[in-house]
């Protein structure tokens, strides 16, 4: 299988060091530094994190609750008609999936024309039927979208995975912009880099633009889970660069369908919610009654439209991993035009043809729980022991509706710093995409996550990946 | 018959409360086997009370308490008239297409044994859905046997199936997830029942809905083995006990709460009759 390689393009018979013109720059830098100096730039940038205290908790790991993601200082790039392209799928595909999003909460026009089977939808947990009937203002669900992508071998670009509900990763993207330019910032001046520092104050104009009506001058707040939740940082460090309240479920309430947030000068109405609660622990009268972390009436203040949720409650139906097999007939659907980002092909082990032909091939495949998220409990054929293979079949036969099943893909490597110096590193990248009352845009840039173990194809932080600084260039 | 309820709530606490809400799914709607003469809610403290409407069409009083007393008590009081309709409902608030309730929640998930026990108790009726549920009714009504103090408002259809004990809720969890897994959409119902043996009613009741093509929605009491008749009251249907429990609150302060519930369902024919027999002797 041909591993592209985000520098040196497609390996050549006549041009192993061919490099690609946007990294012709970096290409001379990262070849010509004395290894020791990128060695000191790793442990200098290092230590700026460690002293931000940038954080990520990894559930299930007994040593640590919190640790740094590790950064790799060589940048990923991308040209200006690359991402030209990128920009312009980004977009079609998010405004689909509000579309599709309002038509399921809607009239489900697109169940009523076969496209999509009812079961997938109704019986779907994700699918909150307390959004039937809602309007959220401006008809956007989705405020905040990170969609991952993964290029292989010629091909180009494919969407590994849509994330709907709250993705995160965006304080990496802006960290390490920071990190970088504070470190190199000679190649920012060889370079013209488009900026991703412009995310803060375009999501604080999204969060603004989707305010109830006759809100004028809105009040906006991020609620967070709590200092337990894996992306507590991030939550705080938004909610700093945007210039609004942090806020804890404790910390708000609800009085005549209205919410409010506790301060030291007494009650203050909040208008919109950017809320990185999800949609089970969000309301205990609506949704799980154990949860603490949740504002009481929450709910009935969103339906009565007295508040904004950003992203709107019941989103996750359409990031769901079966629903995603669907996306380029949900593109079809709505927008009347061939979808410009690929889905990466894949079986959908609820029907039985496909289940058959992923029982036969599970050595080669990528198995994934539909409703799994972060690279736990998925099988990866090809790395997987035999044990492992024969405990996924239990799993599948037991359970097909709980599985999709994709090719193991060549994600295309980028030179990577690692132990034994600079070495190619399979990487993904998933860009930001922000919906407000004014449309869909997307910041130049995006976070790419990268394998830091050789051949390894798990990008996920919580499974020990690394990041890198992602540039656009102008040029 | 002419159904009376009279329901009282009262929260005892040994803290003020500062702050508390609670949606009350205790209002009934009118479908043709029902129709409302009179009904009230009320409360005895300084509450704020909205009526909405949820996505199963259930009318939904949300009441908001701000620093209550140590006492609160929510009073429900109504008249109707219900009609024999062999368990058909018929004009019922419809906000949802059947094919939704043929969703699974945690407490009416089919476990295997629950399909297992679906498909053994439907053998004999052949391919009739009805028959078929008719059957899985008597089942129930005859596998698990009515033992208060067993189960609780968290165990779940296959837990009930497993201890094959329970109350009214358990038996219709149970059939909702074997109805389910036999390809019928079904709901919840919480109500009252008045029964004929007895003078009057201590306990709200609970009994599941199944739709069946060309005929619609239809009432099963498990706990009783027979489909709804004029005695049963229908008050809130949702996919579970938790969709359309007539309380769930969430409250602030008020340290330790306790809780008395008084409820008379009575039919309000004999409740004049004895009256009028009272006032004559």
């Amino acid at each position: 299988m041909a591993i592209f390689d985000e520098m040196h393009g497609l390996p050549g018979p006549d041009l192993p060091e061919a490099v690609r013109p946007a990294y012709r720059r970096v290409a001379r830098w990262v070849a010509e530094a004395p290894p020791d100096l990128l060695d000191a730039r790793r442990r200098q940038a290092e230590l700026f994190f460690r002293r931000i205290g940038i954080t990520f908790a990894v559930y299930g790991q007994a040593d640590s609750t919190e640790r740094l993601i590790p950064f790799d200082i060589i940048p990923r790039i991308l040209s200006r008609s690359e991402w030209a392209e990128l920009e312009r799928g980004l977009v079609q595909r998010v405004e689909a999936l509000n579309a599709f999003l309002a038509d399921l909460y809607g009239p489900r026009e697109i169940l009523k024309a076969g496209v999509i089977p009812e079961d997938l939808i109704f019986q779907n947990p994700h699918f909150r039927l307390e959004m039937i009937g809602v309007q959220p203002p401006s008809g956007v669900y989705v405020h905040v979208a990170g969609i991952d992508l993964v290029r292989t071998g010629t091909d180009g670009f494919y969407v590994l995975e849509d994330n709907l509900r709250t993705p995160s990763g965006v304080s990496y993207m802006l960290e390490n912009r920071e990190m970088m330019m504070r470190l190199f910032p000679d190649m920012f001046m060889e370079h013209h880099v488009q900026p991703v520092e412009v995310y803060p104050d375009a999501l604080r104009a999204v969060l603004r633009s989707v305010a109830p009506e006759g809100v004028n001058d809105p009040c906006v707040a991020v609620l967070t889970p709590g200092p337990y939740n894996s992306a507590y940082y991030e939550h705080s460090f938004l909610a700093d660069k945007i210039g609004v309240e942090l806020v804890e479920a404790s910390d708000l309430f609800v009085r005549d369908e209205q919410v409010f947030m506790r301060t030291t000068q007494g009650a203050k109405r909040v208008d919109v919610v950017y809320r990185r609660t999800d949609d089970d622990f969000i309301d205990p009268l609506s949704f799980r009654p154990d949860s603490a972390l949740g504002v009481p009436g929450l709910m009935s203040a969103y339906r009565a439209g007295s508040v904004t949720l950003a992203n709107a409650v019941g989103t996750g139906v359409a990031d769901d991993k079966a629903v995603y097999t669907y996306v380029p007939d949900i593109v079809r659907f709505y927008k009347g035009q061939e979808p410009i980002l690929k889905n990466v092909p894949t079986f959908r082990c609820r029907e039985p043809d496909d289940l058959a032909q992923v029982l036969d091939r599970l050595p080669e495949l990528v198995v994934k729980e539909v409703n799994g998220s972060g690279g736990y409990g998925m099988l990866v054929g090809p790395k997987a022991t035999l044990a492992e293979i024969e405990a996924f079949r239990a799993r599948l036969v037991a359970d097909p509706d709980g599985y999709i099943a994709q090719p193991t893909l060549a994600l295309s490597t980028c030179p990577t710093l690692v132990e034994e110096g600079v070495a190619p590193r399979h990487v993904d990248l998933r860009p930001f995409v922000l919906t407000g009352a004014h449309g869909s845009e997307v910041i130049p840039g995006g976070l790419t996550r990268v394998a830091l173990t050789a051949g390894s194809l798990v990008v996920n932080s919580s499974q020990g990946g690394g990041t890198k600084d992602t540039w656009v260039l102008d040029e | 018959m002419r159904i009376r309820v009279a329901h009282t709530t009262r929260y005892l606490y040994d803290a003020p409360v500062r702050w508390m809400l609670q949606a009350l799914r205790m209002t009934p709607q009118p479908h043709e086997g029902q129709h409302l003469v009179a009904w009230r809610l009320e409360t005895d403290a300084d509450v704020r009370l909205r009526a909405e409407h949820d996505v199963f069409g259930n009318i939904v009083h949300m009441l908001q308490v701000e620093r209550a007393p140590h006492e609160l008590a929510v009073q429900v009081e109504g008249e109707v008239e219900t009609f024999d309709t062999a368990g058909v409902v018929r004009g019922a608030v419809e906000r949802l297409p059947p094919r939704l309730y043929l969703r699974e929640t945690g407490l009416t998930a089919a476990a295997p044994e629950i399909r297992a026990f679906a498909q053994d108790a439907t053998r004999e009726a052949g391919p009739d859905l009805l028959s078929r549920l008719h059957l899985l009714m008597i089942a129930i009504r005859r596998e698990v046997a009515f033992a208060p103090g067993v189960t609780d408002t968290k165990t779940t259809a296959a837990q009930a199936l497993a201890l094959r004990r329970g109350v009214c809720q358990d038996m219709a969890h149970l059939f909702i997830a074997a109805a389910r897994s036999l390809g019928a959409p079904a709901r919840y119902v919480s109500g009252h029942l008045v029964r004929t043996d007895t003078e009057a009613q201590q306990a709200a009741h609970a009994w599941a809905e199944a739709h069946i093509p060309d005929l619609g929605w239809v009432a099963f009491d498990p706990a009783n083995g027979v489909c709804a008749t004029e005695g049963h009251l229908r008050v809130a249907i949702g996919l579970d006990y938790a969709a359309s429990a007539p309380v769930r609150g969430a409250v602030y302060g008020g340290g330790t709460e306790r809780l008395s519930v008084s409820l008379r369902v009575a039919d309000a024919a004999k409740v004049r009759s004895q009256a009028q027999a009272q006032s004559q002797a």
